[in-house]
This record gives structure tokens, sequence and C-alpha cells, in this order.
């Protein structure tokens, strides 16, 4: 989309809701070095949510939204569950259509936006909770990955099906009590991110939402690695602290604990030898197009 | 709203994404041909080919972008073709899908993102695919698919069948039901430009039944392969087209699936009665392409044979048979089952004093349907059906008519 399409007609600006008006004015659509720093600063993607107070679910979509490289060429595929409460509230075209298909649909869309738009990069990013992307949709999730179909694939895990009220889900721990599980869960989480690396995605990455930094930076290798190579994976821990008990101002305290030292979040990330060489040249070009437009900015402020 | 069309004259007008005469994008051997003149004025030839064939015929000159496949008997053979296709250049993608609630999923995506897409599915992998079907007309996306019926009963039978199409009734598609090559030809071409309409813009279901169509063959009328649908517009759609070329805007304050009040569920309510309202709407198109949405043979008679799709041909010669014993019957075809010719029906059936009606699956849903529209509806005899693949010779209609008159039957029927 060219930034020109999101304009206001001088003649119907006041017509046009406040929040409109500020992403027009205040967004950060066309901005090479958009990321989660921007939060605050500038108008969000996400004009607000309902999810529950203190929910790391809508952070978790906060720092996403802030750090997509393309926002004005990128369209969301998400699935039933607490992330579509979310999305009609989004400033990206964001489609839902069934539980569990949204890889399938995600296939479907980048084919026809390759065709439609052979010069454009298009990013299709698929977010879904763990149920969708695991359970219901794990036929689509890995049959997407088998095919390798250029999109992201991010994964809201909560390690249960939050949105239905707390039942057991493929990526629960093992001996967790929830409904559906009375006696506690029977099985090991399923170990997704193996799976995706065994599975064709090019670039897989595990974390929790503690650190915008490191989920900013793995969005962006995902999305860019998702553009030249194929599939790529990213599993967010973003705990449900209605369902696990936990106050609204703990659930940051839960991530940290679950990703420190022997905990089942503890940030792995897996790539190909060619996505790693690839990621390393990106950020060699970064670096350098950033020196270049400080020093521009010094020449400038001298000028 | 409504775009101009002549019924009369059979005449649709307006594209303008495109101009007629330029090249396809595909294929450069084709051009981009006007449908009225596709449809009505450029010279055929006569091809003798299966039902798959002319599938494939029909999609060679559609100018879709994309179809997904899987297999599923008596449609393999098509969605195959269509890959032949692809290979040769006519269409942007094709690939093969995990099972059909993937392939139909997928089809959704594309046509969210904007593409003409088409793809063929048949019993089982109907119901497997079920939920995406309400899913598409909610969403209002045009997408074509063609069912070739069979049994979906266990135990398990491949055999032509026409159950799903009763499933299908309700899921706000348009359902045209297909009953020789030559309708299976002309609904598919006709079916893209009807479902894209801006006041319409609805899924479509091209049914044919399985195996009596797509693995006979039977003569249809070519026009040449140079000739192919102009593309569709995405931008002419009543919903947004998911590509982030217009603005993204906040859809809702709240999603209407999380409020309890009386608003949310207001809203629901007319977007599902838009939705049918579209498959009304799609009549005066339909009409325009492909004639009356039932055609009738002699209805001044007193007993009247009406069907769908390959029961006509049976009625049609049990028609003959009735009539080799002095006993006079009309015809009437029902060409689509949603939009329902309801007034039609009703109308042509007004002075039938008895109706049989001749189907090929277990509930005899299509008498239900007829029942409905008519006043003295003991008229109607639901029958004869026949299920799971069983045929239904000429003499078994003709029996029907005769043991309802009360006269001596050749026997057939006790031969099932």
């Amino acid at each position: 989309m060219s930034i020109e399409k999101i304009k206001i007609s001088e003649a119907l600006h006041d017509l046009m809701p406040p929040e409109y008006q500020d992403m027009v004015e205040d967004a950060t659509y066309g901005n090479q070095d958009r990321g989660w720093k921007d939060i605050g600063e500038s108008k969000e993607l996400i004009e607000q949510h309902s999810l529950c107070a203190g929910c790391p679910e809508s952070i978790a979509f906060r720092y996403i939204l802030a750090s997509l490289p393309a926002p004005e060429n990128t369209v969301f595929v998400g699935s039933t569950g607490c992330t579509s409460l979310v999305f009609p509230m989004v400033a990206v075209h964001n489609i839902h259509s069934l539980f569990g298909n949204q890889n399938a649909v995600a296939s479907g869309l980048k084919r026809a936006l390759k065709i439609r738009f052979p010069d454009v990069e298009k990013d299709v990013v698929v977010l879904a909770g763990d149920g969708a992307t695991v359970d219901i949709g794990l036929d689509y999730t890995m049959q997407s990955w088998f095919r390798g179909e250029k999109f992201t694939t991010i994964c809201f895990d909560n390690e249960l099906y939050a949105n239905t009220g707390g039942q057991e889900s493929g990526l629960m721990q093992k001996g967790f009590v929830a409904k559906m599980a009375p006696v506690g869960k029977l099985f090991d989480k399923v170990r997704l991110p193996e799976i995706a690396r065994e599975s064709g995605c090019h670039y897989v990455a595990c974390l929790t939402v503690s650190k915008p930094n490191r989920v900013e930076k793995v969005l962006k290798n995902a999305i860019l690695v998702a553009r030249e190579f194929g599939p790529t994976y990213i599993q967010l821990y973003t705990p449900c602290i209605l369902e696990i008990g936990k106050q609204s101002m703990e659930g940051l305290d839960e991530m940290k604990d679950s990703e420190a030292i022997g905990g089942r979040f503890v940030f792995k990330e897996y790539m190909t030898d060619e996505v790693k060489e690839f990621l390393k040249q990106k950020d060699a070009e970064e670096k350098d197009r950033k020196k270049a437009a400080k020093l521009a900015a010094k020449e400038a402020a001298k000028a | 709203m409504n775009k101009p069309v002549d019924v009369q004259n059979r005449v649709l007008k307006g594209y303008s994404n495109v101009q007629i005469g330029e090249k396809s994008k595909y294929k450069d051997t084709q051009t981009y041909t006007d449908p009225n003149f596709l449809f009505n004025e450029a010279e055929v030839t006569p091809a003798f080919m299966t039902g798959s064939e002319v599938i494939k015929e029909a999609i060679r000159r559609a100018n879709i972008d994309l179809s997904v496949a899987y297999p599923i008997t008596p449609q393999s053979e098509a969605a195959a073709l269509i890959g032949e296709l692809y290979a040769e250049g006519y269409m942007g993608d094709y690939f093969r899908g995990e099972n059909e609630f993937g392939v139909m999923s997928q089809c959704a995506g594309a046509a969210f993102g904007g593409a003409r897409v088409f793809t063929t599915t048949a019993g089982p992998g109907t119901l497997r695919a079920f939920e995406n079907f309400p899913m598409w007309a909610g969403s209002r996306l045009p997408i074509q698919v063609c069912v070739t019926m069979r049994g979906v009963n266990s135990p398990l039978s491949i055999q032509p069948d026409t159950l799903e199409m009763f499933f299908l009734l309700e899921t706000g598609m348009l359902i045209w039901h297909a009953e020789t090559a030559q309708d299976l030809f002309d609904f598919i071409l006709k079916g893209f430009i009807v479902a894209e309409m801006p006041d319409v813009h609805l899924p479509i279901a091209v049914c044919c039944d399985g195996f009596f169509v797509t693995h006979t063959k039977d003569t249809v009328a070519l026009p040449d392969e140079k000739y192919v649908l102009p593309p569709y517009d995405p931008y002419k759609s009543p919903v947004v087209c998911m590509d982030m070329e217009s603005a993204p805007v906040r859809m809702m304050r709240d999603p209407f699936v999380m409020k309890s009040n009386y608003i949310s569920y207001m809203t629901q309510a007319s977007w599902q009665l838009e939705v049918r309202a579209a498959i009304e709407r799609s009549r005066k198109y339909t009409k325009a392409l492909i004639g009356d949405l039932i055609e009738c043979e002699n209805i001044d008679r007193e007993i009247i044979m009406i069907g769908s799709g390959t029961a006509v041909s049976q009625a049609r010669e049990a028609i003959r048979l009735l009539g080799l014993d002095g006993i006079p019957v009309g015809l009437v075809k029902i060409k689509t089952l949603r939009p329902f010719p309801h007034e039609e029906i009703a109308e042509a059936l007004k002075d039938a004093k008895k109706i049989f009606v001749p189907e090929f699956n277990v509930a005899g849903y299509l008498a239900r349907e007829i029942k409905a529209v008519l006043p003295n509806n003991d008229r109607v005899v639901a029958g004869p059906h026949v299920a799971g693949g069983m045929t239904m010779p000429s003499e078994v209609i003709a029996d029907e008519v005769k043991k309802a008159l009360g006269m001596k039957t050749s026997g057939m029927t006790a031969r099932g």
C-alpha cells in the first residue's frame, strides 16, 4: 500500500474519527526504524484491546505490531481465541475465518498476493493461540511448513485454551490440573519448536515476551527470512494469568521465572546455516544504514 | 447498486478493470473476451468428451488465478486436468492441499487476497470441507467449487448420490445443478460472472452428478480456446479485499462475538439475511445468462415430472415410455436450487393434478422443497428416489406414475 492511501482528504478531515487522524499523522507506516521503542511516542497500530487487565498477550501484540518491518504491506491471519478479540481493532488488514485453519488460509493468501503483486513484498503473518496452532490446526500448521510456504507463523502459547475457560491444550505442561485434565495432563508439552525445525522452518524462535528488544529482533528476523527462504516460526509464552491463578501485575514475573535457567521458556533459536549467513549480512547492512543516517543527520545539523 | 442488465436480450454490461481484446495475463494466446460475445456470439465447435474434460475446457477459458486440488473420486480426474492447465501456463498457481478442509481454507485465503479461485470436490470431501462453506458466504468470497456428487454414507460408497447438495442448501452459497456436459461447461463459466457481481458476491457450487456426468462422454459445444473471461476485479467487492491496498480501519469497537446484547444479535442476524438477499439478487444475472431458472416442457399436462440433474434426463426418457402407453406427462427441469425458483415452480405446476419428483438420494429433499412452495401439496409424489449409487432406470420412474394411476407396472421396480 502506498502511504498516500491512508491520507485524509482535507475536506473530510474533521469527519474522520480522532484515532484515524492520529494514525495518519502520527503512526509509523513506512518508517524503516520502527520498533517497540515507538510505543508511547507515536500512534500504535493497535487501538485498544478487550483482553484481561495485565494479560501478557496484550503487550506481546503491541510489541509485534510496533516491530513489523512493513505494516503497510502486511496482512495478518488469525484464528479463534483471545487473539481474535484484538484483531478487529488493529490497523493492518487481518483475516479471521475459522478455528485452526489459519495456516491454510495464509497459504492461499500469500500465493494470491504473490500473483497479484509480483513486484511488491507483501508479508503474511499468522498469529494464533496454542490451541489453534498445535491442536485443532496442527495438520494445517505443519503442512504449510512441509510445502515451504513463505510466511511467518506466531503462536501465542498460554499453555491452555484461555478463551473457552482454561481447558487442557497440547502445549500445556505435563501434570497441570485444568478443565478437561481433571487428574492432571498426562503427556508432555508438545515440542513444536523442534517439530518446526524438522518440518522445514528456516528460522525458529521460542521465548517469552519479557524482553521487548528480543521480541522485536526475533520478529524482524522471522519476517525477513520468510520473504527470502520459506516458513518461519515463533513461539511466545504469553501466560494466561487468569487461568493459572496470578494477579494482573504478576505476568512479567511469571515470564521471567519461566525463562530462567532450567525453565520451560529459556530462549532458543534455530536457523539453517544459510539463514545465519543471511541474517549476519542483514545486520551489517542495517548497521551501515543507521551509521550513514546518523552521519547525514550530523552533517545536516552542522549545515 | 444493481448493474444494468437487459434480461430480454441477455446482455451484461461493465468490465472496467481490463480492456476487452487485451492479451491474457497468463496465456498470451488468449484474449480477454466480453462474456456476452463468448456466451452468445462466439462460433462453437462440437466436441465429444467426458465431464471431467468439460471441466478442464471450461477452466481453460475462465481465467482463474488459482486452484487447489485434492484427490477424491469422482472429481480426481478433473482436479488433475486443471493441474495440466497450470503446467501449460493458464493460471497463476495450483497445488495439492492436505485435505478438503485445508483446500477450502486455502481457497478462502486466496479469495480474501483478491484471486479468482476454482476447486472441485465430492461426497465425503464436501462434508470434510463443510465448515468453510458458510464462512465463504459470510465473508462474501466468490469462490467456485464444482461438486461432482457421490454417496456420503457408510458403508463406503463412491457411487452417484445427491445428498450432499441437500446439506449445501443453507450455507449461503449459490447452488446450480447441471444436467448435461453442456450445462456443466456453461454453468462453470457463467457461474463466475454471476458470483462475482458486486451485489451478489457469493460463493457458488456448480453441482453435477458424479460418474453420470463426470465419467460419461457427451457432446459439448466449445467456443475457440483463444477466448478467455476478463479477470475478476477484487475492488468491486462489497467487502474489503485483504491485500493492504486500502486504508485499514478499526472494524468495530468490540468484536460482536463478545457482546451479549440486542445490537450484537441484530448485527449477526442482518448479516445472514443480507447473504440470503444477495442470493435472491443473483436471479437477474442468472436469468440473463442461463435463461429461466426452470425449463418447462408440456406443462399443460395433468401429470408433471420435476427434478434436477441427471434425474431430469431419466425422467425425459420415462416420459417417452409413458407416451407410448398413451399417458401424457410434462417436465420441469430445475437449474438452480439456490436461488430456489419458488414462484416459477408454483406457476409451472399450478394446473398439475399429480407431480412426481425423481431423485438420486435417500431423503427425497427436492420433493420437500417443492412441497413447501405449492398449494395442495398432496399432489406431490416424493419419488421415485434411489440411493447409494443405485441407478434409476426410466422404467422405474414410469412405473411410479403407473402405480399412482392404478395401472399395471412393468415389474422393473421390484428389480431395483
